[in-house]
C-alpha cells in the first residue's frame, strides 16, 4: 500500500508539474524536503533524550508497570497480542495520556519508546504487528482533550466554542481508527506474510 | 461554563510537563532508591540513535509529499471535487486543509491561518477548519517516524486505517460544526 502511495505522490507530482509548468518547483521541493527531513530528525534528539531519560527512571522505579496495571481492562481489549504486564502497555498509556493532554513533544518520545517495546515481542522485525497498527492508527486519529496551542492562538476568544466540536470530531476519528484496524487486520491482503510486500 | 472549563484545563496543562519532570525522579529517588542521574543518562542515550534511525524514512515520505504539493496537484483535485462537496454540504473552502492535514503539519497550519484571516474566527468556515485541525493528525509523518524508529518497512493496514480515521474526523468536523454553528 505504502509503496503505491509513495510512488504515486512522486509520479503525480512530476506529471502535473510538467503540465502546469511547476516542474522547477517540484525539483526544488524534492531537494528542500530531503534537508527538512534531516533537520527534523536532528531537532528531535534533545527532546527525545530528555523524555527517554525520564522514562527510564519511571521504568526502573516501577511507575510504568503500575500505570499499565491500572488501565489493564482497556488495554487488554485494544492490544490482545501484547502480554498484560509488558512494559509496552505502560508506554502506550503514557503516550496516549500525553496526546490527550496536548503535550505533543512529550508524546512522540513516549510513542517511540512504545514502538521499541512492541518490536521486542515482534517475531518478524520488518513487518508491523496488529498491536503496532492499532497503536499507530489511534495516534494518527489524534486523541486530545486540549486544543492545540496554535489553534487557540489563531482563534482567540472563539476557541472555547470549538472545544466541544473538536472533542466530538476527534472522538469519532478515534472510534473510526479502532474499528478500521480491527476490521482490516483480519483481511487477507493485510495478513502478515514473510517475504511478501504490501 | 464551558469557557471556564476550557481555561481550567489549559491552566492545568501548563503545569504537567514541569511536574512530570520533577515528580518522576522524586518518586524514584525517595520511594524506590533509584539512582536517578545514572538511570536518566542511560535512557537518554537512545535519543540520538532513534533520531538518526528515522532519517531515511522521513526523507522518503517528506520528499514525496513535497513533490506532490509543489506540482499544484492539490488545486487540480480541488477543482475536480468542489461541485460534489458543495452538494454534500462540505464547504469547498475547507477542502485544501482537509487534504493537506495528513501530509504536512506546517502546511496545514498555514492553510488554517489563511482561512481564519480571510473569513474571521467567527465564521463557520474558520470554526470547521479549526475543528478539523484539532481532530486529525499528520498521518504520513507519524507513520514514517514511528515505524522508522524500529525499522518496520511493511506497514500493513496502518496507513489505510489512519487515513480512514482522518476522513471520519474531517467529515465529523464539518457536520458537527454545521449542527452547532450553521
Amino acid at each position: 500500500m505504502l509503496n503505491y502511495i509513495w510512488f504515486g505522490m512522486m509520479f503525480v507530482g512530476v506529471v502535473v508539474g510538467i503540465f502546469t509548468g511547476n516542474i522547477d518547483a517540484v525539483t526544488a521541493a524534492a531537494i528542500d524536503m530531503a534537508k527538512v527531513a534531516v533537520n527534523l530528525a536532528i531537532g528531535l534528539i534533545g527532546i527525545m533524550a530528555l523524555w527517554l531519560g525520564i522514562m527510564k527512571i519511571a521504568e526502573e522505579s516501577g511507575l510504568i508497570r503500575l500505570i499499565a496495571k491500572g488501565l489493564r481492562p482497556i488495554t487488554v481489549r485494544l492490544f490482545p497480542g501484547v502480554p498484560e504486564d509488558h512494559p509496552a502497555i505502560g508506554s502506550i498509556v503514557l503516550n496516549m495520556s500525553a496526546n490527550i493532554l496536548g503535550l505533543g513533544n512529550a508524546a512522540t518520545p513516549l510513542g517511540l519508546k512504545a514502538m521499541e517495546e512492541l518490536q521486542e515481542i515482534n517475531p518478524d522485525k520488518e513487518t508491523a504487528t496488529n498491536a503496532m497498527c492499532t497503536f499507530l492508527a489511534i495516534n494518527t486519529s489524534s486523541v486530545q482533550l486540549i486544543l492545540p496551542a496554535t489553534v487557540v492562538a489563531l482563534m482567540g476568544a472563539t476557541s472555547s466554542q470549538i472545544f466541544i466540536t473538536t472533542i466530538f470530531a476527534t472522538g469519532m476519528s478515534t472510534i473510526a481508527a479502532i474499528a478500521a484496524v480491527k476490521f482490516l487486520e483480519k483481511r487477507k491482503q493485510f495478513a502478515i506474510q514473510s517475504g511478501g510486500n504490501s | 461554563m464551558i469557557e471556564s472549563f476550557v481555561q481550567g484545563v489549559n491552566q492545568v496543562s501548563r503545569y504537567i510537563i514541569p511536574l512530570l519532570l520533577v515528580g518522576i525522579p522524586f518518586y524514584g529517588l525517595v520511594f524506590k532508591k533509584v539512582k536517578v542521574y545514572e538511570t536518566f543518562v542511560v535512557g537518554a542515550k537512545d535519543g540520538f540513535t532513534i533520531a538518526v534511525r528515522i532519517i531515511p524514512y522521513l526523507v522518503a515520505i517528506l520528499v514525496a509529499i513535497g513533490m506532490f504539493r509543489a506540482s499544484g496537484a492539490l488545486d487540480l483535485l480541488l477543482n475536480f471535487l468542489s461541485p460534489v462537496l458543495t452538494f454534500i454540504g462540505f464547504p469547498p473552502e475547507n477542502l485544501p486543509l482537509a487534504l493537506m492535514r495528513p501530509l504536512s503539519g506546517s502546511g496545514s497550519l498555514g492553510l488554517l491561518t489563511d482561512l481564519i484571516n480571510q473569513h474571521g474566527p467567527d465564521s463557520l468556515i474558520a470554526k470547521i477548519g479549526a475543528t478539523m485541525f484539532g481532530s486529525t493528525e499528520t498521518t504520513f509523518y507519524v507513520l514514517a517516524v514511528y515505524f522508522g524508529s524500529v525499522g518496520i518497512r511493511k506497514t500493513r493496514h496502518a496507513l489505510v486505517a489512519g487515513l480512514f480515521a482522518d476522513a471520519v474526523g474531517v467529515f465529523s468536523a464539518v457536520y458537527i460544526c454545521r449542527f452547532f454553528f450553521g
